[in-house]
């Protein structure tokens, strides 16, 4: 058979063609074998949904968001706080150190945990908000710990001519980090901390195991409930819609970032 | 941070040198870069600094603001020794202005922030004050027009000529430069030097590392050689630069004019 001489570019096409019919040859073939009516009576009722409509996202979805926005925030404050002891010489630094390591190494789940049930029998601590509190603060902590290592990356990213010059005009060490540092580390960090955020998203739903009420119930808690109560999977199909509509805008979002910083480079 | 009130440890004498350095030597571990330099600068001069790459140079002008802590000797501005570990460090860094090779403009910042955040940080000016200084100077550097650009939209010679308005907006009694030109493409760095030397024509007292023999000849009162951490030569610019003494001054200078 003589063979044709086709360009490069043309083949590449041609494969790629090739590549695209057989995915969906595999995608078509999968769906032909799956019970569709089954699936669609077991993971997609539209009875169970509208029954939990619209109280999976004025509950559920808001309890995680309220969740997650608080303990970031607290854990971003505190995180940067160990981030600049953690850079500091002494016995500050060495604390910060094993706080960061102890908090990064053992599950988040653990942590939740010792604070909802450890601390408060340890030390006869009540902390503001019950059991949620405590849960929230267990999330806190474990964020500080990510963050201080994500604020310290981004603060020595930050060049040392910039200390320099900012000393040099008779800044204190603290305005010069308050002023200069901090403000050009956090553009460093925005990919990272973005990141982090999403993963805290994901963690919240660690907070069941202090034992929530109906209503500090957050997403999953609540989406474990109705699948009890309607003995179908369809509120945790609802329930990861619910996540990926916040967690892939923001995934996106990091994209773009990182492109935008690499560019600026 | 007492601003108004001196303690008398922290207050400038007039008469007195601004700059004097006494049997400094500094060392990065094991490895000492400077072996004892003595060197006092008057009010008006303009001493430059020349040597091969790795003499110490750069550690030697970075002592006399004490980015680098000196491990042996003393750095007294006028007439106050700041290796005191009582004294003002802040107060006094104010007086000595720094010019980096690397511009060091804050890049989060436009240009006229850039040079208003350390007045009102560090001299509590107004923000009107500390407005119409920075105006001024950056009228005197020629980049008036340049006031709310940010540093990345500007040559590098014209962020080397905001670097120099910020430090002057402090009202500094002498000057500190580190090879102010080496980071610039050769057509910027007249700008510079323009800049510098009506500084030097209207009698502030600098200290300039550098490789442009033409500046040290032209504007410089004082030359000083340095090689491996000490002072090899000294004198008047053009006598150094056409009669070297030292085989090693001779030898350097036979590389580099
Ligand atoms: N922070 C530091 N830690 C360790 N070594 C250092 C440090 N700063 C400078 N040195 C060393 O000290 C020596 C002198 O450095 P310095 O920067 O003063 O030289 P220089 O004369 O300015 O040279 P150049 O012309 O290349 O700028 C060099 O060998 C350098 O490697
Ligand atoms: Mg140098």
């Amino acid at each position: 058979m003589a063979l044709v001489d086709i360009r490069p570019t043309v083949r590449r096409r041609i494969s790629q063609t090739l590549i695209w019919i057989g995915a969906l040859v595999v995608i078509l073939l999968i769906a032909l074998m799956a019970d569709w009516e089954n699936i669609r009576k077991q993971f997609l009722n539209v009875a169970v949904m509208k029954d939990l409509w619209p109280e999976i996202v004025l509950v559920g979805m808001r309890n995680t968001l309220i969740y997650t926005f608080i303990s970031f925030i607290v854990g971003t404050a505190l995180g940067t706080v160990f981030a600049l002891m953690k850079m500091s010489k002494g016995p500050f630094s060495w604390f910060a150190t094993a706080y960061i390591e102890l908090f990064r190494g053992i599950p988040a789940l653990l942590t939740i945990f010792a604070m909802t049930f450890i601390l408060p029998i340890a030390f006869g601590v009540k902390i503001v908000g019950g059991a949620v509190g405590s849960a929230c603060l267990g999330l806190v902590i474990v964020t500080s710990a990510y963050t201080a290592e994500i604020m310290r990356a981004g603060i020595e990213a930050v060049p040392k001519g910039q200390r320099e010059a900012a000393r040099s005009l008779g800044m204190s060490p603290v305005q010069t980090t308050l002023f200069i540092i901090l403000p050009q580390g956090f553009r460093i960090v925005i990919p990272p901390m973005t990141n982090e955020f999403v993963m805290l998203l994901k963690d919240s739903s660690l907070i069941f195991i202090a034992g929530l009420t109906p209503p500090t119930k957050e997403l999953t808690a609540f989406a474990r409930d109705g699948l009890s109560t309607y003995g179908s999977p369809t509120p945790l199909i609802l329930a990861a819609i619910l996540y990926l509509i916040v967690t892939i805008p923001l995934t996106m979002l990091i994209g773009k970032l990182e492109k935008k910083l690499a560019v600026r480079k | 941070m007492s601003s108004g009130n001196l303690h008398p440890r922290d207050t400038p004498d007039p008469s007195a040198p601004p700059i004097q350095v006494v049997g400094l030597h500094k060392s990065f571990g094991d490895h000492e870069v400077l072996k004892g330099i003595d060197l006092t600068i008057e009010r008006g001069q303009v001493v430059c600094v020349i040597g091969p790459s790795g003499s110490g140079k750069s550690t030697l002008l970075r002592s006399v603001n004490l980015l680098e802590w000196p491990t042996k000797g003393k750095v007294v501005i006028e007439g106050i020794d700041i290796t005191d570990p009582d004294v003002n460090l802040d107060k006094i860094r104010t007086r000595i202005g720094m010019v980096f090779q690397q511009f060091n403009l804050f890049p989060h910042m436009t240009v006229l922030r850039n040079i208003t955040i350390s007045q009102e940080k560090v001299l509590q000016r107004s923000k009107a004050e500390a407005e119409e200084v920075a105006r001024a100077m950056l009228e005197r550097v020629g980049l008036s027009d340049k006031v709310d650009a940010h540093p990345s939209q500007l040559s590098g010679g014209q962020q080397q000529r905001v670097a120099i308005a910020r430090s002057l907006a402090m009202n500094p009694d002498m000057m500190l430069f580190d090879e102010p030109t080496s980071a610039l493409d050769p057509e910027l760095v007249g700008e510079v030097l323009d800049v510098m030397q009506s500084l030097a024509n209207e009698g502030m007292t600098m200290m300039v590392v550098t490789h442009e023999m033409g500046f040290a000849r032209e504007v410089g009162t004082r030359l000083i050689f340095i090689d491996e951490g000490v002072i090899v030569e000294e004198g008047d610019p053009r006598e150094v630069l056409s009669d070297p003494q030292h085989p090693r001054t001779q030898s350097f200078l036979s590389k580099v004019l």
